[in-house]
């Protein structure tokens, strides 16, 4: 019932500028459809929108364009937002049920924001590296991340125009004031799609299994002021470190225990300043570059402050 | 909100006013709350981040080690404590040629005397070595000195609880700590040898 609503609301939104009608008319309509008639949810939508769109005059793509707000990706910072966008699709990933007919990533000049297009949509391919308007589409959340959903009210048109996808990454300069445990040279589950790391040989889906080594560091960079996560992948700790996998395989290998690489990482980058840039993901920052600050900040410009006050 | 107790910012603070420190505080009675050290210019530290010059290494436990470092920074020194409970610190301590410039992430402790004063030592999460970083060093006085300036800047506002806790517990004219975030960053302009020969 909660989902009728749902789309009811929706569908009241679309109509709530041309048409006198409340929510739970909507609902009742689709009620009617659905449990009395036992019409799938998505056609009885698709009835209901037709009818309001005879009563009100309109046709469709007046309704599809009609009250969205065209937001950058930036600005997308509440889920269940009918909103249109212009982006070019940066990438397009494999997806992994039945029900995603394409999911990716989306950019515009300002960021980029996932997006799934469901099969029932029956919405035309979405090419890479093209540009799209795509009128009609919702935003959702999960974990602090925003994401777009297509649905079978989106129209998507292809523009002849470039966009310079900008990048949402965040910058941080600080202290490494802590290693966390689960870093260094770890273990992860080598079953498909299955990338947990290992304890004491076990996954906690697969049970024991033999696992494929690998290299993290999940850090605290702190600035005196806020705290941020960090995690490092394997290139990144490379980078950071100057320790290879190999060469961290190896150290286990003759010692006998694989602590001592994240105890030789300590060693190496703890107390240091560094620059990282990268994506947020849910409370984590994901390291992308790395840069030790290694020069000296200039002191004048704090004197000349603590002169002034 | 998540479940994750969040962690606790590494505070900046020069090693005069860290141990001009005495009162602590918890803010709420939950056994496991975090302790604050008040700071004297108006903020709560339940951690700490310290970049300086290791000087002194001393074992002073008595039935087991005990390591104590003195920890130099332009405007005094920070004693840090080492234990059973700190294996890798201790024996970071224990092995660690002086001088050298090293790194500090701890907890704030105080220790009151039978004569009733209080000393404020450092109890370490970690304790590394940074050899010959010197750009470290500058960059922690540096950073060191903005945010004592913006504590400093803070003190008297309105809204900052801290700022009005320090007035009312410590009776500290704030400007001596301006006067030392200026010493501490002039100190900069000299060789380092100076920075150690002026502690």
């Amino acid at each position: 019932m909660s989902d009728l609503r749902t789309q009811a609301e929706e569908i009241h939104e679309q109509f709530s500028d041309e048409l006198d009608v409340s929510v739970d008319d909507v609902v009742e309509r689709l009620d009617t459809l659905v449990n009395e008639y036992k019409v799938p949810l998505n056609e009885a939508r698709r009835s209901v929108v037709n009818t309001y769109l005879d009563d009100a005059g309109m046709d469709r793509d007046a309704l599809q364009g009609g009250g969205n707000e065209t937001v950058q990706i930036s600005d997308i910072d509440a889920p269940e937002e009918w909103i249109d966008l212009s982006a070019k699709v940066v990438e397009l990933w494999e997806p992994r049920a039945d029900a995603v007919a394409q999911v990716g990533l989306l950019g515009d000049e300002t960021g980029t924001v996932k997006f799934t297009k469901w099969s029932k949509s029956d919405l035309p391919e979405l090419e890479e590296e093209k540009v799209y308007s795509l009128r009609n589409v919702v935003t959702d959340e999960y974990q602090g991340r925003f994401s777009v959903k297509l649905n079978r009210t989106t129209t998507i048109e292809e523009l002849d125009e470039e966009i310079e996808v900008g990048d949402d990454d965040v910058e941080i300069d600080g202290a490494l004031v802590d290693i966390q445990s689960g870093s260094g040279l770890i273990k992860r589950c080598p079953e498909e799609d299955c990338t947990r790391v290992l304890q004491n040989g076990r996954c906690s889906e697969h049970g024991e299994v033999d696992g494929e080594f690998d290299l993290r560091i999940k850090g605290v960079v702190d600035d005196g002021r806020d705290v941020h996560e960090v995690i490092f992948n394997q290139e990144a700790t490379e980078d950071l470190t100057g320790i290879t996998l190999d060469q961290a395989q190896e150290m286990a290998m003759d010692a006998l225990d694989t602590s001592v690489v994240a105890d030789e990482m300590r060693v190496k980058t703890l107390g240091r300043y560094y620059r990282i840039r990268g994506p947020t993901l849910g409370r984590y920052v994901l390291a992308n570059e790395t840069e030790e600050l290694s020069e000296p900040t200039d002191p004048e410009s704090v004197l000349i402050k603590a002169r002034s006050i | 909100m998540s479940s994750t107790p969040t962690r606790e910012v590494a505070r900046r603070v020069f090693a005069r006013e860290f141990n001009d420190a005495a009162h602590t505080f918890k803010e709420s009675d939950d056994d496991r709350a975090p302790v604050y050290l008040l700071l004297p210019t108006g903020e709560q530290a339940n951690r700490v981040f310290v970049v300086g010059t290791l000087t002194e290494t001393d074992d002073v436990g008595e039935d087991s080690e005990y390591w104590r470092g003195r920890v130099v920074d332009p405007t005094g020194s920070f004693f840090v404590y080492a234990g059973q409970y700190q294996p890798d610190a201790a024996s970071m301590l224990r092995e660690v040629e002086t001088p050298t410039h090293v790194a500090v992430v701890g907890k704030p402790r105080t220790y009151e005397d039978e004569s009733g004063d209080t000393y404020v030592s450092v109890r370490p999460e970690a304790v590394v070595d940074l050899d010959e970083n010197e750009a470290a060093y500058r960059r922690w006085v540096v950073e060191t000195a903005e945010r004592t300036l913006d504590r400093i800047e803070a003190y008297d506002d309105e809204a900052n609880e801290y700022g009005q806790m320090a007035r009312e517990t410590y009776d500290l004219p704030v400007d001596q700590y301006k006067r030392m975030v200026v010493e501490a960053l002039e100190s900069l302009d000299g060789e380092t040898d100076d920075v150690e020969a002026s502690v």
